[in-house]
C-alpha cells in the first residue's frame, strides 16, 4: 500500500471508529449508567441514518422527500425521531425487569428491518437511498474526508463532554442508584421510571445521531448496511470491552474492537477466494469468543467504571 | 370460511413449532433466571444436524432426528458448562449478554460448516392432499400430531416424576426450591435435556415446513419469547398454549396485513401483554 493509500485508509478507519464510538456512548448511557439492556441498537442507528438522508437529499420519486434541507437539520431530525421511538418503547418496557426490554428491543429491530425493506415509498426499499450530501463539501477548504473526520471527532468530543457532565451530576448519581438498588432509590423518593426513560431517550438520540453521521459519510444507505444482529452485537462488545459505565472506556472500546475487526479482515483476506463466506463467519465467531473471554476474565472492561467520590464537608 | 379454516390449520402447524421452542425458553427463563438468546440458534443447529444425516448422508429421516436431538442437547450443555455456569453467581443479566454472544458463535459455526445458502431436506415436490376443501400435507399432520404427543408426555413428566416436580418447583420459585433441598445442578441438566431436545425438534419441523437457513431459528426466537411470556414465565404448559395462540394469530393476521409483516404479530402481542398483563395469561411469575 502506498503512503497516500495508507493515509486515506487511516482517515476512513478513524471516521468509522468515531461513528462506532458515538454508538457506544449512546449504549453506555443506557447500559453503563442505567443498566438497561437494549438489543436494538441497529434499529435506532438505521432510523437516524434514514431520517437524515430523507431530510437532506434532493427531491426524489424513489423515496419520501427528500426535502433538501441543510445537514445540521438532518442530524437534529435523526436524533429527534430516534428519541421519539425510544420514548415509545421505553414507556412500555422500562418499568418491567430488563430482560423484557431486551426481548422487546429485538422486536423493534425486526420491525425496523421489515419497514426499511418493504416500504418503498418511505425508504426506497432494497434499492436504498443514494446521493446523501457530504457535509461541508466545498464550504471548508481541504480534503473533504479529513473535514468529515474532524466533524466526527468534534461531535464525539462534545458528546463525551456532555455525558461526563451528566454522569458526575446528581442525575448520574440517581441513575447509578437505580441501577444498583432500585428499591432503595425508590425509597429515597426517586421516580425510577422517569429517570430510566430519560437515560433511554438520551441513548437512543445519540444512536440516531451516529446513524446520521454514518449516512452522510458513506453517501448511500440500504437495508443491508444495518444487519440488526451484528451491528448491535459489535457495539455491545465495544462497550463491555472498553468498560461499561466509563465514557472514556466506551470510546476506547470502540477504537480497539473496530481495530480488531478491521485487523481480522487483513488475516481473512489471505484465505483463498472460495472461502469468502466462511471467512466473514469466522470473523463474527472471533468477536463472539472475544466477548465471552472478556465477560469471564475482565467483566469490568479495560477502563473500569470510576464513579466520582462523594465530597464530604465538615459541618 | 374455508380460507379461515385453512389459516387455522397453518396456524396450528406454526404454533406447534413455536410451542416446542417456547418450552425451552420458559424453562431456562424460570429456572436459570435469564432469557436465553441462543435458544433460536439451538433450533437451527438441530435442523442442520438432521440435514447432515438425512439429506447429505442419505440415511433414514428418523435417524436424522435421533442425531439432531442429542447433538443439540450436547451443544446446550457445553454452552452451559463453558459459559452460563460461570455467571450463575453474577447477575442473570450477564448470562443474557453471554447468550447473545453464544447465539452468534453457534450461527457462525453453522455458516462455516454449511455456508450461508438456503437448503431443503428433500427436493421432491409433495402434492398437497385435499379434504373438504382444506389443503394439507402428510408431514404437516405429522408435525402437529407429534407435537400433541410430546405435550402429553411432557405434562406427565412434569406432573408425575420427581425430577419433573422439582423442575416446576424451581421454575416457580428458585430460592424456595433450593431451600427445600432440591439438587439444583441436576435440575439444570434436565432443563437443557428438555429445552435442547425440544429445540432440536422445533428446528427440524421448521425446516420441514419452510427451508434451512442460518438465521431460521433467530427469526423465530421473538415468537418463542412472546409465547413464553404469554403463558407465564416458568410454566411449560402455558408456553405451549402461548405458542399455539401466537402461531394461529400470525397466520390469521395475513387476512389483514401483508404477509411479510406477520413477524410483527408476536411483537404486537408482546407489547399489549406487557402493558396490561405482564404476568401472562395464566399468571406466572411477575418479576
Amino acid at each position: 500500500m502506498t503512503g497516500a493509500g495508507l493515509f486515506s485508509y487511516l482517515v476512513f478507519f478513524l471516521t468509522f471508529a468515531g461513528v462506532y464510538a458515538l454508538l457506544a456512548q449512546g449504549l453506555n448511557v443506557q447500559w453503563g449508567f442505567a443498566g438497561m439492556l437494549n438489543v436494538g441498537v441497529a434499529a435506532f442507528f438505521a432510523i437516524g441514518a434514514y431520517t437524515s438522508a430523507i431530510v437532506t437529499t434532493s427531491v426524489s420519486a424513489a423515496h419520501l422527500g427528500g426535502f433538501g434541507l441543510p445537514w445540521p437539520l438532518g442530524f437534529l431530525a435523526a436524533m429527534a425521531i430516534a428519541a421519539v421511538l425510544g420514548l415509545m418503547i421505553g414507556i412500555v418496557t422500562l418499568n418491567l425487569r430488563s430482560d423484557y426490554l431486551a426481548i422487546a428491543s429485538i422486536g423493534i429491530a425486526e420491525i425496523v428491518r421489515l419497514v426499511l425493506k418493504n416500504e418503498e415509498w418511505l425508504t426506497g426499499g432494497v434499492r436504498g437511498i443514494a446521493g446523501i450530501p457530504r457535509p461541508l463539501d466545498g464550504v471548508v477548504p481541504g480534503e473533504n474526508a479529513l473535514v468529515l473526520l474532524a466533524l466526527v471527532l468534534l461531535l464525539l468530543a462534545v458528546v463525551y463532554w456532555g455525558l461526563e457532565r451528566i454522569y458526575r451530576a446528581p442525575w448520574g448519581r440517581v441513575q447509578r442508584a437505580i441501577r444498583d438498588n432500585e428499591a432503595a432509590a425508590r425509597a429515597m423518593g426517586k421516580d425510577s421510571l422517569v429517570f430510566r426513560l430519560q437515560a433511554f431517550v438520551i441513548g437512543c438520540a445519540l444512536m440516531g445521531l451516529s446513524g446520521a453521521v454514518y449516512a452522510h459519510f458513506v453517501g448511500f444507505i440500504s437495508p443491508e448496511a444495518f444487519d440488526p444482529v451484528f451491528a448491535t452485537f459489535i457495539v455491545w462488545v465495544m462497550l463491555i470491552a472498553g468498560g461499561s459505565g466509563n465514557n472514556r472506556g466506551a470510546i476506547l472500546g470502540a477504537f480497539v474492537i473496530w481495530g480488531v475487526w478491521a485487523g481480522t479482515q487483513f488475516v481473512t483476506n489471505q484465505l483463498p477466494a472460495e472461502y469468502v463466506t466462511q471467512a466473514s463467519a469466522l470473523r463474527v465467531l472471533l468477536i463472539g469468543v472475544l466477548l465471552q473471554v472478556i465477560l469471564i476474565y475482565r467483566p469490568e472492561g479495560l477502563l473500569p467504571e470510576r464513579p466520582p467520590r462523594p465530597i464530604w464537608r465538615e459541618p | 370460511m374455508i380460507e379461515i379454516l385453512q389459516l387455522l390449520l397453518y396456524g396450528t402447524l406454526l404454533g406447534s413449532i413455536i410451542a416446542l421452542g417456547a418450552v425451552g425458553v420458559t424453562l431456562t427463563f424460570g429456572i436459570l433466571g435469564f432469557a436465553n438468546f441462543a435458544h433460536g440458534d439451538l433450533m437451527t443447529l438441530g435442523a442442520y444436524v438432521c440435514f447432515l444425516i438425512y439429506t447429505q448422508l442419505a440415511l433414514p429421516f428418523w435417524l436424522g432426528i435421533a442425531a439432531a436431538v442429542p447433538a443439540t442437547i450436547f451443544a446446550a450443555m457445553v454452552i452451559d458448562r463453558v459459559l452460563f455456569r460461570r455467571f450463575r453467581q453474577s447477575r442473570p443479566i450477564i448470562s443474557l449478554i453471554s447468550s447473545f454472544g453464544a447465539a452468534l458463535i453457534l450461527r457462525s459455526l453453522i455458516q462455516i460448516v454449511w455456508g450461508t445458502g438456503t437448503y431443503m431436506y428433500s427436493s421432491q415436490i409433495v402434492m398437497a392432499q385435499r379434504f373438504a376443501g382444506l389443503r394439507y400435507k402428510w408431514d404437516q399432520l405429522g408435525i402437529i400430531l407429534t407435537t400433541l404427543g410430546i405435550v402429553i408426555g411432557l405434562h406427565l413428566f412434569l406432573g408425575r416424576t420427581k425430577i419433573g416436580k422439582a423442575m416446576r418447583a424451581m421454575a416457580d420459585n428458585p430460592t424456595l426450591a433450593r431451600l427445600s433441598g432440591i439438587d439444583t445442578e441436576r435440575v439444570i441438566v434436565w432443563t437443557w435435556v428438555i429445552g435442547g431436545g425440544l429445540a432440536a425438534l422445533a428446528g427440524v419441523f421448521l425446516a420441514m415446513d419452510t427451508r434451512l437457513q442460518p438465521e431460521m431459528g433467530w427469526f423465530l426466537l421473538l415468537a418463542c419469547f412472546a409465547a413464553a411470556i404469554l403463558g407465564g414465565i416458568g410454566k411449560p404448559m402455558g408456553a405451549i398454549a402461548g405458542g399455539f395462540i401466537i402461531g394461529i394469530m400470525m397466520e390469521l393476521s395475513t387476512l389483514v396485513l401483508p404477509t411479510e409483516y406477520s413477524p410483527v404479530v408476536p411483537f404486537a402481542i408482546l407489547v399489549v401483554l406487557l402493558l396490561f398483563r405482564p404476568t401472562g395469561l395464566f399468571a406466572g411469575r411477575s418479576t
